[in-house]
């Protein structure tokens, strides 16, 4: 008798998911404006939503360096799918980062299996790069909380169970755990995005929520801040992966059809020009790569510095996938503009990447002031 | 064993802030340039370097304050586990 052994959740599992599952129907989700609920429902059966939750909570503790290889495959499919991860993850880690045990009894394994889907609500209409301009207030009230306030572009608001909510609490922002059913919670679709147009963005209002002490997350006061930089470091880790997965997507397109598109009587693989476009996406999703293996590996030792590697990894992955898609879409000439190819999906993604998780700007500003970090004015 | 919890501390703290020339008793706070990135930093750094974790109700601002206060954290926890 042999013994049916869980396969191993890896890259290569991940890739043929992918390659099985997502990538064929990308472009038509993308046109749709939504993941259909199966899909939703074979990440749960693969065990994908959020692999690195330890086993105790049902999920199957895979390291740091393997979730960002398998959140890079998932974004070379589709952006839309790797940015419902994303937000899963970064709600399950904060759980399981900062979550008392009655928190991760409720919440662990139904996050670690998806019956539950998790969401993330920071940005609101007058506030998105200055996090400390949110309007939103947790107020105690009878024990508990009382949450009033507008979050806007809540990738998966429209279908999350439980939403991640950053307010003003009495003394500093705080993170509450806000399942979407309770009464006051309001989501409204938005449609119709330049980019991750399937990742399903609402904008939830809160209004007179009225929540129990159990729903804070994580400490109040001086370390609240925490529980966002934390969780934000994993959603840019995730945002990294999969824009090096975007760049790879436009080097699978692009060699397939310079390879058999023909300009002038010679392939367009042999135009000197177009090698130097692949070359650099090769050598960019490389560096890349590496980059975010690094930011992994510094997350598993537990070492601080994978923080700033990580931005550091978002920064360079974001804005090479921009160019490289830009290019992509060069590449295939008006059929890059066509519905017929993907290259213009990754387009339109790519430039989500420089803007969602700390813009382009944003990064800069915090990787020069780790230069300026050692040197007095 | 303090003394070396001490220093690891305060080499942590200096070798991210060389201008600051501070001692184990003074606020780190009063440096004027903690943030909440340096604050998770500070917080992973402790809990990697003499493996502890630190629960949410002892990440308070008074723990932090000064390396003092970082290594009295850490005795208490490492005595907690024993
Ligand atoms: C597809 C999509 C999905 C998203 N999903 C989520 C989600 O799930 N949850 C969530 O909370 N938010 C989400 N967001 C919002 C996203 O986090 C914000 O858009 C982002 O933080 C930028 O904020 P903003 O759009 O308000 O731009 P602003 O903060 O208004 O900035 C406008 C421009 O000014 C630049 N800028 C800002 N400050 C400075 C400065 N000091 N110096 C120089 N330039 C500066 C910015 O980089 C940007 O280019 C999503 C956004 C998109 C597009």
């Amino acid at each position: 008798m042999t013994q049916q052994l869980a396969p191993a959740i890896d890259r290569a599992y991940a890739r043929s998911f992918v390659d099985s599952e997502i990538r064929p129907d990308a472009d038509a989700w993308d046109r749709a404006g939504a993941i259909p609920e199966e899909l939703l429902d074979r990440i749960a059966a693969a065990g994908l939503w959020a692999p690195f939750l330890p086993p105790e909570f049902g999920g199957a503790g895979i390291d740091m360096v393997t979730l960002g290889e398998i959140h890079e495959e998932v974004g070379r499919g589709c952006s839309s799918v790797r940015s419902l991860l994303t937000v899963h993850t970064m709600l399950s880690w904060a759980l399981q980062r900062f979550g008392t045990d009655a928190q991760i009894q409720q919440w662990g394994p139904e996050l670690a299996t998806g019956r539950t889907l998790g969401a993330f609500c920071l940005s609101e209409p007058g506030a998105g790069s200055d996090t400390a301009a949110i309007t939103t207030t947790a107020v105690p009230h009878n024990g508990g909380w009382l949450l009033n306030g507008v979050k806007k572009w809540t990738t998966n608001g429209q279908r999350a169970d439980l939403f991640l909510v950053f307010a003003q609490g009495p003394a500093s922002t705080i993170a509450l755990l806000v399942p979407s059913n309770a009464p006051g919670v309001l989501v409204n679709p938005i449609d119709d995005m330049l980019g991750t147009r399937s990742s399903m963005l609402a904008e939830i209002a809160f209004s007179d929520v009225v929540l129990g002490p159990e729903a804070l997350l994580g400490p109040s006061g001086f370390a609240s801040g925490m529980v966002l930089t934390g969780t934000l470091d994993l959603g840019r880790y995730s945002v990294a992966a999969g824009s090096v997965g975007i760049i790879q997507a436009c080097i699978d397109a692009c060699s397939a059809y310079a390879a058999q598109r023909r300009v002038g009587g010679t392939a367009l693989r042999d135009l000197p020009l177009i090698q130097a476009k692949l070359s650099d996406m090769v050598t960019d999703v490389r560096a890349a790569r590496l980059l975010l293996a690094e930011a992994g590996r510094l997350k598993d030792r537990g070492d601080a510095a994978t923080i700033m590697a990580t931005w550091i990894a978002k920064y360079f992955a974001s804005t090479a996938a921009a160019r490289h898609a830009s290019e992509a879409v060069q590449i295939h000439g008006a059929n890059g503009c066509s519905p017929e190819f993907p290259v213009g999906r990754f387009y339109r993604d790519a430039k989500v990447m420089e803007i969602i998780e700390g813009s382009t700007e944003i990064q800069r500003m915090t990787i020069a002031a780790e230069a300026y970090r050692k040197w007095e004015p | 064993m303090s003394n070396d919890t001490t220093a690891r501390i305060l080499a942590f703290i200096t070798n991210r802030f060389p201008q600051a020339d501070i001692t184990d008793t003074e606020d780190i706070f009063s440096l004027g340039y903690i943030n909440s990135l340096f604050a998770m930093e500070l917080v992973m750094f402790i809990e990697k370097e003499f493996t502890v974790t630190i629960p949410n109700d002892e990440l308070r601002i008074d723990n932090f304050r000064t390396a003092k206060a970082m290594t009295e954290l850490v005795d208490g926890l490492r005595s907690a586990v024993v």
